[in-house]
């Protein structure tokens, strides 16, 4: 299998960066202060200690995607090292594969080590591992998946910078997407319903993702809502990375 | 035989500059490299080799054009297998080891373990680093760099090996090294492709050689030929000749007070040279064979095609 290399390889790289590192030290400094701040709130500890602890996954989560994402292709565009892989017997889209792979493996570790950092904060707080927050992580990571497609995406037609900028501007949007539906059911316009309408389905709606007030108020989740999220993150993905194919298989390495 | 590589037509232009302005850089540009020669990509910088060699590795697509590599499309991928690449300057993963870096390449192929330990301690041994295969690529120096780079270019034992200046950035060790690569290649019948903009690189290992300038083939053919084709003229010193009286006869280059500078083409020019100082009673200071050397021929086409833009 000609991606697992790649895959291998790009792990072994993404984990030697600095980065990674600092912003996981930021995200679990984060994550273990939160008892503090929970003290100095009113409401429920552990409440607290969970939303501030979430937010902060996610939050250093997509920071992580991004910066690790960009800069491991365009690098192997940068540098040149992509001309030796390319002249091997390998497609381009194995090489893309093999990236995307790779990061995902590096970003799962990283939330897996966060989501830990919380489990063990909520732990010395109530004596008690609060699992029903892997749920909540594991529909995280589907937004992952979106977001590092978005990454890969974008690095393979502009500059590191501008992926960046971009794919920021993807996380944002993401998440204020579902506006579009209200904001449809208010305009009278026909074309102005139809563009809200079109702009819904192009743009990923991020918030299917975020089941945190459930988690934090430990209401139920049904199945169903699971499921589909977990279907609509990978077949977006999908979408997302067979159109960086299509571009990256046109790309002329000059 | 099929060609080890076929290049016909090919065109490709880049834009470039404010008003992004498309300048050629490969003008209708053919090619036929025959399975087993050693054959030299010569051209000064900026000629349009490594956009030739891009091109035939599929890096980058031409305007117009195409490339057969043993008879089949260059983009394919089992073609591929049978080609070995060392792209010029090249740039290495620094955190890997030299053992980790050839592994590395050498699963793209979908080797096993055994086989894949076995040809890199080979290889390692061939290029003479078997002793910093465990050393991180940071530390290799620009010598050491282009040596494991030569290695990954060999490591599926390729059947055509396309290399882009691979000497340059080397020492005279390395040179060598890289020219008896070369020539060990050939003996096993394998086909060499490779750039140079330094005609002592080529001169001593290549069967055939193209002269690439400004986009366009100028020459091909055997270094021989090549290179008797417009050589063999000699530079004759005499004195006690007038130049009035020479000049008509021969291409008087230089004259001082006691001796004159001619020049002679072929063995007959010489012996009417020698003839018409003896009847004119002059002197023979020294007969000077200028052997035209495949530099002087380079230089010569450059300048020919300034003078043609
Ligand atoms: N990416 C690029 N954009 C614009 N011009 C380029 C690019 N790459 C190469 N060129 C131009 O193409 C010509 C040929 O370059 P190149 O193939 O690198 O020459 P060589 O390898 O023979 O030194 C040069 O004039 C160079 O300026
Ligand atoms: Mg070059």
């Amino acid at each position: 299998m000609k991606v697992y290399p790649i895959a291998l390889n790009t792990f072994r790289e993404a984990i030697r960066d600095r980065i990674l590192y600092l912003l996981l030290f930021f995200a679990l400094l984060m994550i273990f202060t939160s008892r503090i701040a929970s003290l100095l709130t009113v409401g429920e500890e552990s409440k607290i200690i969970i939303d501030v602890g979430l937010s902060a996954i996610s939050f250093f989560g997509v920071l992580m995607a991004i910066l690790i994402g960009i800069t491991l292709v365009s690098r192997e565009i940068e540098k040149r090292t992509i001309y030796n892989i390319l002249s091997k017997p390998i497609r381009r889209y194995q090489f893309l594969l093999g990236k995307y792979a790779g990061l995902l493996l590096t970003i799962l570790i990283m939330d897996f080590i966060m989501t830990l950092g919380l489990l063990l904060t909520l732990y010395f707080k109530s004596g008690r591992f609060e699992l029903h927050l892997l749920l909540a992580m594991g529909l995280f990571f589907c937004e992952l998946f979106i977001i590092t497609a978005f990454a890969i995406f974008f690095s393979t037609f502009t500059t590191p910078i501008l992926s960046s900028i971009f794919t920021l501007a993807i996380y944002a949007v993401g998440h204020l997407s579902w506006n579009l539906l209200a904001l449809k059911e208010r305009i009278a316009s026909f074309w102005g319903k139809a563009l809200c309408f079109m702009l819904y389905y192009l743009l990923p709606n991020l918030e299917n993702f975020n089941i945190k007030n459930e988690v934090v108020h430990q209401l139920t989740i049904g199945w169903k809502t699971v499921l589909l999220a977990i279907g609509y993150g990978i077949s977006y993905s999908v979408v997302i990375i067979l159109l960086a194919t299509l571009i990256f298989q046109r790309r002329d390495f000059v | 035989m099929i060609p080890a590589i076929e290049i016909k037509n090919l065109y490709k232009s880049f834009r470039s500059g404010f008003f992004l302005k498309k300048q050629l850089v490969l003008h209708n540009l053919s090619l036929q490299v025959q399975q087993g020669e050693a054959f030299g990509f010569l051209g000064p910088n900026g000629a349009g080799k490594t956009t030739t060699i891009r091109i035939i590795n599929g890096l980058s697509y031409p305007d117009q054009g195409e490339v057969f590599i043993f008879g089949k499309e260059n983009t394919n991928v089992g073609v591929k297998a049978r080609v070995g690449f060392l792209p010029e300057e090249p740039y290495f993963y620094h955190h890997l080891t030299g053992w980790e870096f050839l592994d590395f390449y050498s699963q793209l192929f979908g080797y096993s373990r055994r086989y894949r330990h076995k040809r890199i301690a080979f290889l390692l041994e061939l290029i003479g680093l078997q002793e910093y295969a465990d050393m991180q690529l940071r530390k290799y120096s620009r010598g050491m760099l282009q040596r494991i780079g030569l290695a990954q270019a060999l490591i599926n034992d390729p059947q055509l090996v396309i290399l882009d200046e691979p000497m340059s950035s080397l020492d005279p060790i390395g040179r060598r090294m890289v020219r008896d690569i070369i020539i060990d290649l050939g003996k096993r019948g394998k086909t060499v492709f490779f750039s140079s903009h330094i005609l002592s690189d080529v001169e001593m290992v290549c069967d055939r050689v193209a002269i690439i300038i400004g986009g366009r083939i100028i020459s091909v053919g055997k270094i021989g030929e090549l290179v008797k084709e417009k050589v063999d003229f000699h530079e004759i010193v005499l004195d006690g000749i007038s130049t009035d009286k020479l000049v008509p006869e021969f291409e008087v280059i230089s004259h001082e007070t006691n001796r004159t500078l001619i020049k002679v083409e072929g063995e007959e020019g010489i012996q009417r040279a020698l003839t018409f100082i003896k009847v004119h009673k002059g002197k023979v200071i020294s007969v000077n064979p200028q052997k035209k050397s495949l530099e002087d021929i380079f230089i010569d086409e450059i300048r020919k095609g300034g003078e043609r833009e």
